[in-house]
């Protein structure tokens, strides 16, 4: 874990009280809120549809016991009683009161925690892999040089008002669990002749324009890897479009210029700005590293764990579902569905965040991980503390056996919190993930990945889901639009349009025509629902949702 | 030819709370879109719009909202609206949870 240095305490320090002169300012008259919005904005404190809302950002979705408990804090003492976790790692609060949120936002200090740049056209929160430093896949762990990305963009003089926001994603591993290819850009730590570096994938995103990211480099070592992005940044902030926000995110510059072209100016720019690099920043990366040192792994017999795992069918199915391979094989990776069937995706109380933190710190190296998929990992336990996680998990509510099946879906807000949203998606995912779990079917149709926004912002991933749905509003009623065959993986893919969408009431049995197609279809258990469409495409499905069509084609 | 003035309540956000509110006939600021003025006059609509955005330590992002009347004042007219004078779906958070109070 990072732990704060002088320089961050007093950035952060300084940070806190400007803002809270400016809310006081905002609240007497001084400011009007179009001089207080941007001021607020860069301070992640957003106004939705009931509330504020304050973006809290957990950087590569990191955090320790402390830090959780504190987070469980604010939602008592300041909000009502729960924390949103979301796509981006970070953790959203819906009910802050104005003039409480300087309080919360020292209290987050008090953890080495913040808001800045969780808005903005800024370099955002940087996403990472969830099981970094503990996947038995991964090269290296991604999170020292995600961290030196924070403190290189964090207040980056140059990169505080572009086109754009801008999102970065790293991993350390083959396997794509961060989306690092629908990301403005994404990085995968490769090791070449023993050099550890990255490649880059560039102009990845979700939205009205989805795209997925290209690479701009098969490998940059990671002596020039943060004079290459900058030179990367630097390239999109001249040339990126500022007349039409629609355009303004990188993609779109990579889109319209060709990625040949991009790649010629970084590497021209990257030859200016390189002599400014000296090497500081690698000196850098070296603390850093040592503040990500893998724990003291203890050794011990697995046997409890076996026998439990032999004896407990509760427990047997919870470990085949929510266990991961770790790096070590007498340890495992726990992700702990905040996803209960009919509970909001990513949601989770006080009491639940503290449960989770002392879980952290009895048994899990004192670290916890936020997933983009809003579920939380304990990425390191020997497997014969498995049990008594899972039993302590069970007393509140968060044994759910559903990691990456029908109802681990993820959801944006929607139109229950969100300003901008068109639909709801949380009623959406909750009769969703009930019906199934009525049915029983959900451990029967396997591996299948369900992602809902609530506008085209896509927040929700919709694109990347194996089943995506769009809540729309269409003449004044909602309306779901559906996708099927995204990917959010290394073989990523935007999903394809079925067709025309769905009522409201229409749109969760419209999902269970397609469970029971693929059901249908497949070729055996093993086959998931994306091999199966695959293989068979889309008319099947299209049939079973539309068949008034087959009707009159008939 | 214009499009013919629809009715509409004047809407904005609590500057401290944050909350949904509306703007009544008689210059409060009530949580309850049944107290809000129903205007049917375009002119009128301007000038009620313009005595809001006045409040600004007091409200936030004024702005005319379509409405009908309904059997106890205004309704809305579209289900954003609907959502903004009830609250969330998921929990009985909000408006759902505390009798509303009058604003002066």
């Amino acid at each position: 874990m990072y732990r704060y240095s002088e320089f961050d305490h007093e950035f952060l320090a300084e940070r806190n009280a400007q803002f809270r002169a400016q809310v006081e300012r905002r609240i007497d008259g001084s400011l009007t809120e179009d001089e207080f919005k941007p001021l607020r904005l860069m301070n992640g404190l957003y106004l939705q549809l009931h509330a504020y809302m304050l973006r809290v950002a957990i950087p590569y979705g990191t955090l320790n016991s402390a830090q959780m408990r504190q987070l469980a804090l604010l939602a008592e003492k300041w909000d009502k009683g729960y924390g949103h976790f979301t796509t981006r790692q970070n953790i959203q609060y819906n009910w802050p009161k104005l003039n409480d949120v300087p309080d919360m936002l020292d209290a987050l200090a008090e953890v080495g925690m913040h808001a800045i740049q969780t808005s903005g056209n800024t370099i955002r929160n940087v996403t990472a892999d969830h099981f970094a430093g503990a996947a038995a896949d991964e090269v290296a762990d991604p999170r020292p040089y995600a961290e030196l990305l924070r403190q290189w963009s964090t207040d980056h003089p140059e990169f505080q008002f572009m086109p754009r926001k801008f999102k970065i994603a790293i991993t350390g591993s083959e396997n794509d669990r961060a989306v690092i290819k629908a990301h403005d850009i994404g990085l995968q730590l490769v090791e070449r002749d023993g050099v550890l570096g990255a490649r880059v994938i560039v102009g990845g995103g979700l939205g009205r324009t989805p795209m997925i990211g290209k690479e701009l480099s098969e490998f940059v070592a990671f002596d020039d890897l943060l004079a290459y992005l900058e030179a990367t940044v630097s390239v999109w902030n001249q040339i990126g479009r500022r007349d039409n926000k629609y355009k303004a995110r990188i993609k779109i510059t990579v889109h319209e210029n060709g990625i040949d072209t991009i790649r010629a100016k970084v590497n021209e720019r990257f030859l200016q700005v390189r002599p400014q690099f000296k090497g500081a920043d690698m000196n850098l990366l070296e603390e850093i590293k040592g503040h990500f040192a893998p724990p003291a792994f203890r050794e011990g017999s697995v046997a409890s764990f076996e026998s439990a795992y032999t004896n407990d069918p509760v427990f047997r199915s919870w470990v085949d579902t929510n266990i991961a391979p770790h790096k070590n094989a007498d340890h495992a990776i726990v992700t702990i569905s905040i996803k209960k069937h009919g509970q909001t995706p990513g949601d989770a109380t006080a009491e639940q965040m503290r449960v989770m933190a002392d879980l952290a710190e009895l048994f899990a190296y004192d670290e916890l991980r936020i997933s983009h998929e809003q579920n939380v990992i304990l990425p390191h336990v020997h497997k014969s503390d498995l049990p008594a996680i899972h039993a302590k998990l069970k007393e509140h509510e968060l044994a759910t056996a559903n990691f990456g099946l029908i109802s681990d879906i993820i959801a944006c807000p929607g139109m229950d919190y969100c300003a901008l949203a068109t639909a709801r998606s949380i009623p959406v995912a909750q009769e969703i993930a009930t019906r199934f779990e009525d049915m029983k079917l959900e451990h029967d149709i396997g591996h299948l990945k369900i992602k809902i926004s609530g506008c085209i912002n896509a927040c929700g991933h919709h694109h990347v889901g194996h089943i995506g749905i769009l809540g729309l509003d269409r003449a004044g009623v909602e309306n779901y639009q559906i996708t099927l065959g995204g990917d959010s993986t290394e073989t990523a893919a935007i999903g394809d349009r079925t067709g025309p969408g769905f009522a409201y009431d229409e749109i969760v049995p419209a999902v269970e025509r397609i469970v029971e197609t693929y059901l249908n279809q497949r070729e055996s258990a093993e086959e998931t629902f994306l091999e199966t469409y695959r293989r068979v495409g889309m008319a099947p499905f299209k049939v079973a949702l539309y068949p008034e069509a087959r009707a009159n084609a008939a | 030819m214009a499009r013919a003035f629809t009715p509409k309540v004047v809407t904005a956000n609590d500057l401290l709370e944050g909350d949904v509110i509306y703007q009544t006939e008689d210059d409060r600021w009530s949580r309850e879109l049944s107290d809000a003025e129903l205007i049917t006059d375009e002119a009128h609509a301007q000038v009620r719009l313009l005595d809001a955005a006045r409040q600004a330590n007091k409200i936030v992002g004024a702005y005319l909202a379509d409405a009908v009347v309904g059997e106890n004042g205004p309704e809305p007219t579209h289900f954003r609206e609907d959502f903004r004078r009830t609250g969330p779906s998921n929990y009985a958070h909000g408006k759902q949870e505390t009798s509303p109070q009058p604003r002066a």
